[in-house]
């Protein structure tokens, strides 16, 4: 592959900041639960039942720990509470989660063995239920290593070519997902619906109505999978299934992601705060436990920088989204994860307009696989300057895909030539994942042809990048990752520390806080 | 155009392709069945139904297991009358931001409350931030920007009950909308509900409601209950034009309701003279101008308001 000379000295730089500006953040980490924390914990034991309530299905977890944050105590974790209440009651986790939920059984009122009982019975809980992660981790494992799997972290087998479905309706999704894969997709990401990551809940069930999207339950989740493995059987070929770990529901997300063996996860340290005006804590809190349990599942994870690019422009703040790349990935480190999951995300979103644009996108582009090199790189799609011509669309989306070839980018996220009305048709996807199957083909191993001019323009820009990357990062240092945020480090976008959405979801733990799940996963 | 080639003929419009009149049309869609002579007659009937001859499938591909995609070239035979075509667009002239400042300070003499937002949960800033922010778009300097504007962007997933909150508290002229997805129609939604509720909070006589995003039109806006609608491509000057000539044009409504003998106190320079009800009659905008011709709008105005400078 074709490489660019970049100072690795500037680049361990890079790195050595991203640790220090993430340590403190790490400790908040630490000593903080959220009530989303503690939900995925319930869902990991298995409870995923739902009751109703004036008229609104809300899952039995929502109402177990919104009882329990109201009357108090959560900040101990709610094993202390819910395994005390097993041990009592001597029912199983989801016997007891449907008596708490009606409101048959109050757990703090019920007798409290003592503490180092309820230690041990959670532990053996957690284990199981990490056993049951692990097992079905195997599973998808067992079906990749039966059919033919095309993804190589490194990108060596050319770009994933991944599409969107997004009816809104799960089932009209899976036949949009089958013609995808029948077409040449490797991975189908189902769109959640319009605001899902401000619902501070995970819908109940299979759904048939949503907005820009579908929305992400754990029955969707598995309608999903099994029409993709039914679909990756007939074509031999493994297809991939991607959704949304973000918002105010991340951590379970995860757990049901993991739970119905997803592949990838869209899963950032930082998206929820600036795109969705989430509390900034919360956030990162969250992002924590969520990305623990996609480590032992071993999900590929794809951030969400791209985002950055459709707010600021994208020629002026290559910096940024290097910057960010670094913070997501110390913070997947600090959660266990390994490189090979970080599908640290960029885009090519800059005027098309601009003179030789092409050879400053080959330089970001590039520069994303040589400072990341054994990570599997997300490489998205122009979109802010797409516009209703949809025959220049076309056009911009093939030599989007042309750049990602030949800069060695993992996964493609193809771009649709009607980005600027709707969201995918099926004869948009077709043409689309044609136009990428033939750039792919035909440009196949020109980075193994070519060496990038010393000194030229393209190597010039990404030094120019890093540089202000490092720059950047020593700002962000100076003055702490939640002041650098309120001053518009990232997309130009402003958010403080206790704005934002979900904040009273977060709570400092007791001292003797209790969820053996931060050791196990 | 040569006399060797045929004139076109607004009465009788079609597409052209090379030859005058000749309708010539490209189409593209899937249909849920197999590829096979069946699916391509199928296609060509379907194409016949919708007014076209000549029709030639330029391809049929196996876009997936069960669909069948068309590239299909036909021959329009409709035609429309251009002469007699009627839109309803936004009427105001439009000015540079030194002319809108420069109108707000001498004829109103005070600055103008504005106060924007994307509404529901639509979490597109890019469009309202275009409009309003001090930067702007292509070159066009922001609301913000305006000294004679007071211009205030709430941002992203304001629910339409706080917008409409914010706006009182804050004596709003004006309240700019932003609508961007549409999925299932979930704007027009969205913007009948906020007009809804304007309506009921008496909102619709003190302020000017003016929604945009990318598949806002204005006669779409109008069917809301908005005042206007701005679409693709629309600048901050361009909105800013409308705002100053529809809030004039109500006050001078107003004046002409209560007799041009009082003059109103915010017009601190000169007194526009009385617009002719003839005229507005004849505005493109008359579903909206008429709504205002009841009872002077802006007389419900807070006195202290009208005549304070801010
Ligand atoms: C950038 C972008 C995003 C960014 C937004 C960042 C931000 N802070 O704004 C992010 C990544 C967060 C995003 C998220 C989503 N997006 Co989006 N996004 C876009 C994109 C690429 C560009 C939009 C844009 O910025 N245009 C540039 C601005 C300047 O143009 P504009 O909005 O049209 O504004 C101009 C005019 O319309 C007008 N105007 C706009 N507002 C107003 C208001 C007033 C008062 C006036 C006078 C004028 C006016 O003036 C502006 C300047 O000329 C479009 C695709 C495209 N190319 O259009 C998709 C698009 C709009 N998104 C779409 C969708 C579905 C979503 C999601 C729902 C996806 C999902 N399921 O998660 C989420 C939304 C979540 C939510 N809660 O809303 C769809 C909408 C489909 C539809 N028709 O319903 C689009 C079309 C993409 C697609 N093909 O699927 N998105």
């Amino acid at each position: 592959m074709a490489h660019l000379n970049l100072d690795p000295g500037k680049i361990r730089h890079c790195r050595e900041l991203a640790r220090k500006i993430s340590a403190p953040v790490e400790s908040l980490i630490d000593s903080h639960t959220t009530i989303a924390i503690e939900r995925a914990t319930l869902r990991l034991l298995g409870v995923d039942g739902a009751v109703s309530q004036a008229n609104q299905v809300v899952p039995e977890v929502n109402v177990i720990i919104q009882d329990l944050q109201k009357s108090g105590g959560l900040e101990h974790g709610i094993l202390r509470w819910f395994v005390n209440g097993m041990i009592q009651t001597k029912m199983t986790a989801t016997e007891l989660a449907t008596q708490v939920a009606k409101r048959k059984i109050k757990l703090r009122d019920l007798p409290q063995a003592p503490l180092e009982e309820v230690r041990a019975k959670a532990h053996e809980l957690c284990r199981d239920a990490v056993e049951r992660l692990v097992e079905a981790r195997e599973q998808r494992d067992a079906l990749r290593a039966d059919l033919n799997d095309p993804f190589d972290p490194t990108g060596r087998n050319g770009p994933l070519l991944y599409v969107i479905v997004a009816t809104g309706n799960i089932y009209e999704d899976v036949i949009q997902a089958q013609a995808a894969a029948q077409a040449g997709a490797d991975a189908i990401a189902v769109i959640r619906s319009t605001a899902q990551s401000l619902l501070d809940y995970v819908p109940h069930g299979a759904t048939t109505e949503g907005f820009g999207g579908t929305y992400a339950t754990q029955e969707n989740f598995r309608i999903m999978r099994q029409a993709l493995d039914e679909e990756g059987r007939k074509l031999g070929r493994y297809i991939r299934l991607t959704n949304y770990c973000s918002g105010l529901c991340m951590p379970e997300i995860a757990a049901l992601g993991a739970m119905e063996r997803l592949d990838f996860l869209l899963n950032d340290a930082m998206y929820g705060i600036l795109f969705r005006d989430i509390n900034l804590k919360r956030t990162l809190i969250d992002q924590h436990f969520s990305r623990r349990i996609i480590a032992l599942s071993r999900i590929v994870i794809h951030t969400g920088e791209d985002n950055y690019l459709t707010t600021a422009d994208a020629i002026e703040n290559g910096h940024q989204v290097l910057a960010s790349q670094f913070i997501n990935e110390r913070f997947a480190l600090h959660a266990h994860m390994t490189e090979d999951l970080m599908g640290l995300g960029h885009a090519q979103e800059m005027d098309p307009a601009h003179p030789n644009v092409f050879l400053l996108e080959i330089a970001r582009a590039q520069m994303t696989r040589d400072i990341f090199p054994s990570s599997p790189i997300k490489f998205m799609p122009p979109t802010r300057h797409k516009c209703g011509d949809i025959f220049y669309s076309h056009l911009m989306d093939a030599m989007f895909n042309f750049v990602g070839v030949l800069t060695g980018q993992t996964i493609q996220l193809l771009g649709m030539a009607t980005e600027a009305m709707h969201t995918p048709l099926l004869q948009d996807r077709w043409m689309s994942i044609k136009n990428a199957k033939y750039i792919f083909n035909g440009a196949k191993d020109l980075g193994r042809e070519i060496t990038y001019k010393r000194d030229g323009m393209i190597e010039k820009w990404a030094e120019k990048v890093l540089d202000e990357t490092v720059a950047h990062l020593e700002m962000i240092h100076h003055k702490g990752l939640f002041r650098a945020i309120e001053e518009r480090a990232f997309a130009e976008v402003s958010r403080r520390e206790d704005g934002g959405k979900g904040h009273d979801g977060v709570m400092l733990r007791a001292p003797d806080y209790l969820n053996p799940f931060f050791e196990l996963l | 155009m040569s006399q060797n080639t045929a004139q076109v003929n607004l009465k009788k419009l079609k597409p052209y392709g090379d030859i005058m009149n000749d309708g010539t049309v490209q189409l593209c869609f899937t249909l849920p069945v197999e590829p096979s002579p069946e699916a391509r007659e199928a296609a060509i009937q379907l194409c016949e139904k919708m007014g076209y001859d000549q029709i030639k499938v330029a391809t049929m591909e196996k876009a997936a297991n069960g669909f069948s995609l068309f590239v299909i070239y036909g021959n329009l035979k409709h035609t429309v009358d251009f002469t007699q075509i009627h839109v309803v667009k936004v009427d105001a002239q439009k000015r540079s931001r030194e002319e809108i400042d420069e109108l707000i300070k001498t004829r109103i003499g005070r600055k103008l409350v504005v106060i924007g937002a994307c509404t529901g949960f639509d979490a597109h800033t890019v469009g309202i931030d275009a409009i309003m922010n001090m930067k702007g778009f292509a070159g066009d300097y922001g609301l913000e920007r305006y000294q004679w504007l007071d211009a205030r962007n709430l941002g992203a997933q304001v629910l339409n009950d706080e917008l409409l909150k914010r706006a009182v508290a804050e004596n709003a002229d004006a309240v700019l909308v932003s609508k961007v997805v549409t999925q299932h129609n979930i704007h027009m939604r969205d913007m009948k509900d906020l007009m809804n509720r304007a309506r009921q909070m008496g909102l619709m006589e003190r302020m000017i409601f003016v929604s945009g995003g990318p598949r806002v039109t204005h006669p779409l806006a109008l069917e809301c209950g908005f005042d206007a609608g701005f679409g693709v491509g629309t600048r901050p000057s361009d909105v800013a034009s409308y705002i100053v000539e529809e809030f004039l044009r109500r006050r001078d409504l107003a004046l002409l309701d209560e007799g041009a003998g009082t003059a109103p106190a915010a017009a601190t320079v000169s007194v526009p003279a009385p617009v002719k009800r003839s005229k507005l009659a004849k505005s493109p905008i008359k579903k909206a101008a008429s709504r205002l011709v009841g009872k002077s709008r802006i007389a419900k105005r807070p006195k202290t308001r009208a005549s304070s400078k801010r």
